[in-house]
């Protein structure tokens, strides 16, 4: 078994950490399953880029990727390494030369393949041959940065092995691909299923979420999307006790504004979900640099009982 | 059952119960029914205060109207059993949670490790338990100013439950006691000492 199926195995290269970053994480497909025990789900926010990466160096879908955040990283190859870069649109160099952007790239042994700065979006993935072959924790290599499971994120000078390559790389096989996340000075549409808890506010915050807009806070995170704008207001303010929470639940803390629940969320809360943002919403949402122009698009209540 | 079914997205439901009593007995009941083989394919199924979340439904609709039909068992405490945690008795607030249940600091002891406890639910961090069992009268208050620092393995009070920290980390619980006993560990399956539904009893630890 390649560490690429999860299992320990052969470390076929190792990348070293050249230039971290702002924050660059070790991510797959996350640890669901575990929310019972506390355990955040986790992995890659814009989870079809890093599949994308995956397929593009022939990896399985499963295998651990790095997700960059705005500044991009650089690590330089111990062995030949076959990556591809996805997610935010970004220039990709091998020692310095340009080379192709969503596509696998031969990196020679001892070169540097850098990650720019995002152009569009915010966080581009890097799949390398083999995957990044760390340690799992519950089956899954993700850094979660809520509870501290997996490793710890990317750091300059750090080493990360990388796997056996397991399959042909899809080379010949380009994917018709379009990157998560609104244009540039665009809009960020999220469409939303009310409920569980949108009868714990008024009418006025009802109709305020269909025709209001919201900006991207500076202070979102892989825990969640911050929004910076009106205030939704609640009938009561009994204090809710802690219920589940799922991925893209739209929770309203006390200050009105909403949070959109991204990989790293929290399992348990105690402040209303107004309603939840489909999972093939939260890519874009990921994408969208602070300041984005925000807009809920609340579909139609489905009661299930 | 009588129960509200809520809508948690375009494949969960939010099951919200009368009380937590009927919440567990329902976790129960779901965890039961999936190692049947009789739950139709979930990816979670999260208990809390007085809801249990489940996700990854194909169809929660029909989820939903197969649930209203179910005879649900209220759970019997004390029937499998019981995880044990030795403790001692040293938390910064033993003494204040002695004066709030008007007693000597010594007896509050011999009421913890009398009290039978069930984890209710998991949240906070990865295995940090959720453990019913004190009655009304034993309710204290989390503290007004959190600490910044607790130590993993201090046995905690707020509210309702008691907790065990399994790591370092800021809280607000009232702190009796403490443990050695290593209530994460990603290398064990389960993970977390505590689970859901599982009976805990805290021992004087020798």
């Amino acid at each position: 078994m390649t560490a690429a199926n999860g299992r320990t195995g052969t470390v076929a290269a190792v990348l070293h950490v050249l230039r971290a970053g702002l924050l660059t994480t070790v991510q797959d497909r996350g640890r669901p399953g575990h929310a019972h025990l506390g355990v955040p789900r986790s992995g890659a926010l814009d989870a079809p880029a890093l599949a994308l990466a995956n397929r593009l160096v022939g990896n399985p879908p499963h295998a651990a990727g790095l997700e960059t955040t705005v500044t991009g990283c650089a690590v330089r190859a111990s062995r030949p390494v076959v990556a591809a870069v996805t997610g935010a649109a970004c220039a990709v160099r091998v020692d310095g030369r340009p080379v192709a952007w969503g596509a696998p790239v031969r990196v020679p042994q001892g070169s540097v393949l850098e990650v720019g700065a995002a152009a569009r979006g915010l966080r581009s993935y890097l799949a390398v041959a083999g995957g990044v072959a760390v340690a799992p924790v519950l089956g899954s290599r993700s850094t979660d940065l809520l509870s501290g499971l997996g490793p710890p994120p990317v750091a300059d000078g750090s080493d990360l092995p990388v796997g056996a390559p397991i399959g042909p790389s899809a080379a010949a096989d380009p994917q018709p691909y379009g990157a998560a996340g609104p244009r540039p000075g665009g809009e960020l549409v999220l469409p939303l299923t009310p409920g569980p808890r949108d009868d714990w506010f008024t009418a006025g915050a009802l109709t305020l979420l269909r025709t209001a807009y919201w900006t991207v806070s500076p202070a979102s995170n892989r825990i969640g999307l911050r929004t910076l704008g009106p205030a939704l207001t609640r009938v009561h303010d009994a204090e809710l006790p802690s219920e589940g929470m799922v991925l893209g639940a739209v929770q309203v803390p006390p200050d009105g504004r909403p949070v959109v629940f991204l990989a790293d969320h929290p399992t348990t809360g105690g402040y209303p979900v107004i309603g939840v943002v489909p999972e093939a919403s939260l890519p874009a949402a990921a994408q969208s640099p602070p300041g984005t122009r925000i807009r809920f698009v609340p579909l139609r209540a489905s009661r299930v009982s | 059952m009588r129960v509200r079914v809520l809508p948690a997205g375009a494949s969960g439901v939010l099951v919200e119960t009368a009380d937590g009593a009927a919440a567990a007995a329902l976790h129960a009941e779901l965890v039961r029914r999936r190692g049947e083989g009789s739950l139709p394919q979930v990816t979670e199924i999260v208990p809390a205060a007085r809801t249990v979340l489940v996700t990854g439904l194909a169809d929660p609709r029909a989820f939903a109207a197969a649930l209203a039909r179910w005879e649900v068992p209220p759970v019997e405490p004390g029937r499998g059993e019981a995880v044990e945690l030795p403790v001692r008795f040293d938390g910064p607030d033993l003494a204040e949670v002695a004066e709030r249940w008007g007693m000597p600091p010594a007896q509050v002891a011999d009421v913890v490790t009398a009290t039978p406890f069930r984890v209710a639910f998991c949240g906070f961090a990865p295995g940090f338990g959720y453990l019913t069992g004190l009655p009304e009268r034993l309710h204290v208050p989390r503290r007004a100013t959190p600490r910044t620092a607790v130590p993993a393995g201090s046995v905690g009070l707020a509210g309702p439950y008691a907790g065990v920290y399994p790591r370092a980390s800021p809280g607000g619980w009232q702190l009796v006691a403490t443990t050695d006993a290593l209530l994460w560990d990603p290398a064990r399956e389960p993970a977390a000492l505590l689970v859901p539904g599982a009976d805990v009893r805290f021992t004087v630890a020798t």
